[in-house]
């Protein structure tokens, strides 16, 4: 396998478990995130941090899991206070200071990021078998997330929160699980995207990221864990296979984002059952 | 009487406006009452207010003998209490089945802990899909609620409030929208409910059912208790009849 492979692989896998992970707060619960690459960031630091320190690979991924949901749950109790529009400006707010704290934190490296991150050991091919593991994972998780009473819950929740109090459900908590549970996961991708490159500065961590991972989301179908997938897959690939997209990449998936909401709300995953219907009945 | 239910004082304003002022009652196990007056009397704030949807300025609520006024709705819903909203909030995205299965699944989603390790919903779909058919949505189960029509969407609202197997319901209007039939035997429904045992609170402008199903009447007026007796003498109450305006809702009640 060449080393393109293994790097394309590995940037499918993290943008998978990023893209999953987003669905799970904003698909499944409701929650409208556009702060997800801060909690990436956040777990990536933990996590690079760690490494310099102890270069223990499973302390630097339990580091950048915790670092990313402790500031993902402060985050969900901003989500109790504010409604649904406010919450996605929230989370851009959060997103720029993120950037803007970081950038000018010399213990984190400033502008010129952490560098010098020793490898974990694995070397690229089992560093790339580490993602896609962790990233097929998340999937399962999230299909069972879906399937559980919790799924169902956060389903309530996020159609109409009066109308969960009055079944018993405390939107509260259900929504303080979603972004505990989704930030932890982008922790994740953050440190798995520190023992892949080794290096990372802010600029990786920035608000277009935050934009590109919602759009994947909403081009899969906002809730379905296979059309993140999909999504994920095709938007991190594409720019690869064609030269274009990749000079325009925010151009093309801006006009595939608008497309999408225009002729296909239920996105990818809605096509997908479209196209099974018609060729059962066929 | 078993006091259930115990009001003390309670009262809240929005703005400058008294919308419910100090307001006192009891109410005991296995009541039917009526909430009756005029538009603007304070009957939604007050269920509100005991409901938990609305926070009252000043008194307290005992639900059962405990002290419920700092609890939000879901933690009152979990002792025993149960509404149906004036206006229909189904999960429109979700079927009828699964709206009231939720309900019915109480229990397991408590705190989003205990819901992640719990996936079978078989049971649930099959209570939910009695009290759908007890209070006549059989054959809707597979719908989305989004797509029914508002008089099955107001008995979906109380197939809803029962499968949380509530000691006490409040139902906001569940006959409003409904033509003379449907009223009727969603009244009927109701009255089933409160012979199994079931505390019935009924804010209701249609009085010809009120009169016919309930054992006792509250009459509002202006955010305070006007009136509150055994119902044929609540409405031949010289006060209840000035309240409402020239009588009208009162003669097509006795005819």
């Amino acid at each position: 396998m060449t080393s393109y492979t293994v790097s394309l692989i590995c940037a499918v896998g993290i943008n998978v478990i990023l893209a999953v992970s987003l669905n799970l707060i904003t698909g499944l619960c409701g929650q409208i995130s556009l702060g997800h690459a801060a909690f990436f960031g956040c777990g990536a630091y933990a996590a690079a941090l760690v490494m310099v320190a102890t270069s223990s690979m499973p302390l630097a991924l339990m580091a950048g899991m915790l670092a990313a949901s402790a500031l993902g749950i402060a985050v969900g109790f901003a989500s109790l206070r504010v409604r649904k529009g406010f919450l996605a400006v929230t989370t851009i707010g959060v997103n720029f200071l993120f950037v803007g704290i970081v950038r000018k934190q010399e213990w984190l490296g400033g502008e010129m990021g952490v560098s010098g991150i020793p490898p974990t050991g694995l070397g690229h091919l089992g560093d790339m078998t580490l993602i896609v593991v962790i990233a097929l994972a998340t999937v399962l998780f999230s299909l069972y997330v879906t399937r559980s009473w919790m799924g169902f819950a956060f389903k309530a929740v996020g159609e109409d929160e009066q109308a969960a109090t009055t079944v018993g459900i405390g939107p509260a908590g259900y929504k303080l699980a979603a972004f505990g549970l989704g930030t932890a996961l982008a922790g994740v991708a953050g440190a798995l995207y520190t023992f892949f490159t080794q290096f990372i500065s802010v600029d990786s961590f920035d608000f277009t990221l935050s934009v590109m991972l919602l759009a994947m989301v909403v081009i899969g179908g906002i809730g379905s864990t296979w059309g993140a997938v999909a999504a994920a897959a095709g938007l991190t690939l594409l720019p690869e296979a064609i030269r274009f997209v990749n000079d325009y990449r925010l151009l093309v998936f801006g006009t595939v984002l608008i497309l999408v909401i225009r002729l296909a709300p239920g996105g990818i995953a809605e096509l997908a059952r479209g196209a099974f219907a018609r060729g059962r009945t066929s | 009487m078993n006091a259930q239910l115990v009001l003390e004082d309670v009262a809240v304003q929005f703005g400058g406006v008294k919308a419910v002022r100090g307001i006192s009652t009891a109410i005991g196990v296995g009541e039917f009452v009526g909430l009756i007056g005029p538009n603007g009397a304070g009957k939604t704030t007050l269920i509100k207010i005991v409901t938990g949807l609305v926070r009252p300025d000043r008194g307290r609520i005992f639900l059962e003998g405990q002290d419920v006024t700092g609890l939000g709705t879901p933690d009152r819903v979990r002792r025993g209490l149960a509404l149906s909203h004036q206006i229909v909030r189904p999960f429109r995205e979700m079927t009828a089945l699964e709206n009231v299965a939720l309900a019915a699944g109480m229990a397991l989603t408590a705190n989003p802990w205990r819901a992640l390790f719990h996936i079978r919903r078989r049971e649930q779909y099959e209570r939910a899909a009695l009290i759908l058919a007890k209070v006549g949505l059989a054959g809707t189960e597979r719908k989305l609620a989004g797509n029914l029509p508002l008089g099955q969407l107001k008995r979906l609202e109380l197939a809803r409030a029962l499968a949380v197997e509530p000691r006490i319901v409040f139902l906001d209007e569940p006959l409003a929208g409904l033509n003379h039939a449907e009223a009727a035997k969603q009244a009927e429904t109701i009255s089933e409910i409160n012979a199994s045992g079931v505390t019935v609170v009924l804010v209701e402008h249609n009085l010809e059912e009120v009169m016919r199903i309930c054992r006792r009447l509250i009459v509002l007026n202006d955010g305070a208790i006007l009136v509150d007796a055994e119902p044929g003498e609540a409405i031949a109450n010289p006060a209840v009849q000035d309240a409402y305006v020239g009588g009208g809702a009162m003669s097509h009640a006795e005819a």
